[in-house]
C-alpha cells in the first residue's frame, strides 16, 4: 500500500513538474511573439518619427518652386517633384489599360487554358522581380538604341512595374464578382464584351482602382529603375525626350553627398515621398475597404 | 391557404400580361443587338495584354542575354567564381557581388524569419480582435514605405547607432574568440553586410508575416480546437498543430521574402559600402552586392566589357530570383491545393 502511495505521489509530482515547465514554455513563446510584434512596429514608428524630424525641418515654399540647387547653395526640388509627377501619371495611364486587360483574360477568358495558367505564373514572378532588372531591360531597348537617357524610357520602366500589380488586383477582384450576375447579364441577351465591360468590370471598379492607387504608390518611390533611363536633370525640362529629373534619383544623388544643404534637401524629398505613399495606401485600403 | 392566394393571384396577373410584355422582344433596339464584332475585338485586346505580359519576361531574359553576350563569351561560367572587379584593367568577375548578395540576403532571412513567425503566431492567435486590423495594417504599411527611405534611414540614423550601440560591444565581447572574433572584425562603422542585412530584414518582414498569417488563418479551426480541447497551450498548438499543417505554405512566404532581399537595390545600396574586397568575411566590413554595383556603375560604365560584365551581373540576380520566386510560387499554389482538397 505505501509503495503505491509513494509511487503514486511521484506521479503527481512528476505531473506538475511537467505541467509547470510546459505553461512555462507557453509564456516564454508568448511573450517572444509580443516581442516580436512590438519589434516590427518599433520600426515603422522609428522611421516616421525621423522623417518627420528630419524632413520637416528642411520643408520651404522654396522646395516647390526652386530648381534642385549646386553643392552649397540655396534651391528646392521643384524640377524633381514635377519630373516624378509626370513620369509616374504617364507610366500610370500606359500601364493601366494593359493590367486592367490582362486581368480580364487571366479572370474572364484563360481560366484553365495554358495561356492563363503560364501567364498567371510569370505575372506572379514578375511582381516581386527585381526593379533594377526592368531599368537594364528599358536600357538595352530604349535607351541604348536611342543613344540617350531620357524621360520615356524612365515612364516605360515605370509602366513594365505597373502592369503586374494592376493585372494581380484585377484578376483578384474580378474572380470575385458572384457569376450569377454574369449569367443574368447573359440571360439578358448581352455580348460577353458588355458583360465584362459594363456588369463585372464595374462591380470590381472599387478593387481595380484600390490596385491602380497601390501600383502608383509602389512606382512614386522607385529609384533603381530610373537610375539609367530616365537618368537626373539637374534644371527644369518638360521635355521627355531628354533625361528628367525625379524625386527617388535625386534623394540618392544628394543623400550620398557629403552637402550640408543637399542631405536637408533629400530629407524634405523624403518626407514629401513617405508621406505620399503612405496617404496613397490609407486611400485605397479605406476605399476597399468602404465596399 | 391564404398564403397561396395572392400567389395564384399574381400568377394570374402575369397570365394576363404576358402577351403585352412579349411585345418588345419582336423588335430589339439597334444598339443592344449582339454584336459578333465587339466581342472578337474585346477577347483579342485581352489576350494580346496577357500575350504583352508574357512576352516581357522572354524579352527581358532575352536583352540581358544579348547585352551581357560579350562578357559570357570572355569569360563563360567562370565569371562566376573570379574575384577580380577592375574596370581599369579590363578584368570582371562576379564572386564579390553574389557573395554580398547571397549574404546580406542570408542575414536578413537569419532575423526576419523568426520575427515573423512571432508577428504572424501574435496576429493570429493572441491579438484582441479589435487589434487585429490596425496591426495587421501597421505591418503592411512597412511593407509600402519606398526602399529609398529605408536606405536613406539606415546611412544616416540607423548606421551611427548600430556601430555604437551593437557593433562596438559585440566586438569587445568577442575579441579573441577564434571564429567569432573573426565574423565580428573590421571597421564597426555602421556600413558593411550586417547593416545592410539588418535593413532588408526590416524591408522582408512585412512580406513574411503576412503569408504566414494568411496560411495560418487556414488552418481549420476543428484541427485546433481538438488540440486545445486535448490540454495544449497556445505555444503547442501553433507549433506542432498549425506550423505542420502550413509547413510548405510557410516556406513559400520565406521564399518571396528572400526573393524581395536578393533583388532589393536601393536600401543596400546606401549600408553596404560598395566596397569590392572579399579578404575579410567578417559582417561588419563593407561589401559590394550585385544590385549596388549595378546602381552605382552602370550609368557611368562605358560600353564594352564594364557595362556586358554588370549585366551579366543582372542576369545572374535575376536567374536566382526566378528559381527563388518560381519556388515560392509552387509551395503556395500546393497549399492551396490540398486546402481545397480537404474543405
Amino acid at each position: 500500500m505505501s509503495v503505491a502511495a509513494h509511487h503514486n505521489s511521484a506521479l503527481q509530482a512528476t505531473r506538475k513538474r511537467r505541467h509547470a515547465a510546459r505553461k512555462r514554455t507557453n509564456y516564454i513563446a508568448l511573450a517572444l511573439s509580443l516581442g516580436a510584434m512590438a519589434f516590427g512596429l518599433v520600426w515603422l514608428i522609428w522611421i516616421l518619427i525621423e522623417t518627420v524630424r528630419l524632413g520637416v525641418g528642411g520643408l520651404t515654399l522654396a522646395t516647390f518652386t526652386q530648381m534642385t540647387p549646386p553643392p552649397q547653395e540655396a534651391g528646392g526640388l521643384a524640377n524633381a517633384i514635377y519630373g516624378s509627377l509626370v513620369m509616374v501619371g504617364l507610366a500610370t495611364l500606359i500601364g493601366t489599360p494593359v493590367g486592367v486587360m490582362a486581368g480580364i483574360y487571366l479572370a474572364e477568358y484563360g481560366q484553365k487554358g495554358w495561356l492563363g495558367s503560364v501567364t498567371r505564373f510569370i505575372n506572379d514572378i514578375l511582381l516581386s522581380a527585381p526593379s533594377i532588372v526592368v531599368g537594364l531591360f528599358i536600357y538595352s531597348t530604349v535607351v541604348a538604341r536611342s543613344k540617350t537617357f531620357s524621360g520615356w524610357a524612365g515612364v516605360l520602366a515605370l509602366a513594365l512595374i505597373v502592369v503586374p500589380v494592376v493585372i494581380r488586383t484585377t484578376e483578384n477582384m474580378l474572380t470575385l464578382v458572384p457569376n450569377a450576375l454574369r449569367e443574368a447579364a447573359y440571360a439578358l441577351g448581352m455580348p460577353k464584351w458588355r458583360v465584362i465591360s459594363q456588369i463585372t468590370l464595374k462591380s470590381a471598379r472599387a478593387g481595380v482602382i484600390t490596385g491602380v492607387l497601390l501600383a502608383v504608390a509602389r512606382i512614386s518611390g522607385e529609384t533603381a529603375p530610373l537610375l539609367f533611363t530616365a537618368l537626373s536633370n539637374q534644371f527644369f525640362t518638360s521635355d521627355l525626350g531628354q533625361p528628367m529629373a525625379s524625386l527617388p534619383v535625386t534623394i540618392f544623388k544628394f543623400a550620398m553627398s557629403p552637402y550640408e544643404n543637399w542631405q536637408q534637401l533629400a530629407w524634405a524629398g523624403v518626407f514629401l515621398i513617405t508621406v505620399g505613399v503612405l496617404a496613397l495606401n490609407i486611400a485605397a485600403r479605406t476605399l476597399f475597404r468602404q465596399r | 391557404m391564404t398564403a397561396i392566394l395572392p400567389a395564384d393571384a399574381d400568377d394570374a396577373a402575369g397570365m394576363t400580361e404576358r402577351p403585352t410584355r412579349r411585345q418588345p422582344m419582336t423588335n430589339p433596339p439597334a444598339s443592344r443587338a449582339a454584336s459578333p464584332l465587339g466581342d472578337a475585338v474585346f477577347a483579342l485586346l485581352a489576350k494580346a495584354a496577357a500575350v504583352l505580359t508574357l512576352s516581357l519576361l522572354i524579352g527581358i531574359i532575352g536583352s540581358l542575354i544579348y547585352g551581357a553576350w560579350p562578357a559570357i563569351q570572355t569569360y563563360g561560367l567562370s565569371f562566376l567564381w573570379r574575384t577580380e572587379w577592375d574596370p581599369v584593367q579590363e578584368q570582371f568577375g562576379g564572386l564579390v557581388m553574389i557573395y554580398g548578395t547571397l549574404m546580406t540576403s542570408l542575414v536578413a532571412l537569419l532575423i526576419a524569419v523568426p520575427v515573423s513567425f512571432g508577428i504572424a503566431m501574435f496576429l493570429t492567435e493572441l491579438s484582441p480582435s479589435w487589434l487585429k486590423r490596425p496591426l495587421g495594417i501597421a505591418v503592411e504599411l512597412l511593407a509600402a514605405v519606398p526602399s529609398i527611405v529605408y536606405g536613406m534611414w539606415g546611412l544616416l540614423v540607423f548606421g551611427p547607432i548600430l556601430a555604437e550601440y551593437v557593433q562596438q560591444p559585440l566586438q569587445n565581447l568577442t575579441q579573441g574568440v577564434p571564429y567569432l572574433g573573426a565574423l565580428f572584425s573590421g571597421p564597426p562603422v555602421g556600413i558593411g553586410i550586417l547593416a545592410a542585412g539588418i535593413i532588408l530584414a526590416i524591408m522582408i518582414i512585412p512580406f513574411i508575416a503576412s503569408v504566414m498569417r494568411d496560411v495560418f488563418e487556414v488552418t481549420p479551426p476543428m484541427l485546433k480546437e481538438s488540440a486545445y480541447g486535448l490540454g495544449s497551450t497556445t505555444w503547442e498548438v501553433v507549433w506542432k498543430v498549425v506550423l505542420p499543417y502550413t509547413k510548405t505554405g510557410v516556406v513559400g512566404g520565406i521564399m518571396l521574402g528572400l526573393g524581395r532581399a536578393l533583388g532589393e537595390t536601393m536600401a543596400v545600396t546606401f549600408v553596404i559600402g560598395n566596397m569590392n574586397q572579399l579578404q575579410s568575411l567578417s559582417v561588419f566590413e563593407a561589401a559590394n552586392s550585385i544590385t549596388s554595383a549595378l546602381a552605382n556603375e552602370f550609368a557611368e560604365a562605358g560600353e564594352g566589357l564594364h557595362q556586358a560584365s554588370l549585366v551579366y551581373l543582372g542576369l545572374i540576380l535575376f536567374f536566382i530570383t526566378f528559381v527563388v520566386l518560381a519556388f515560392s510560387k509552387v509551395l503556395l499554389a500546393r497549399l492551396k491545393k490540398s486546402e481545397g482538397a480537404r474543405s
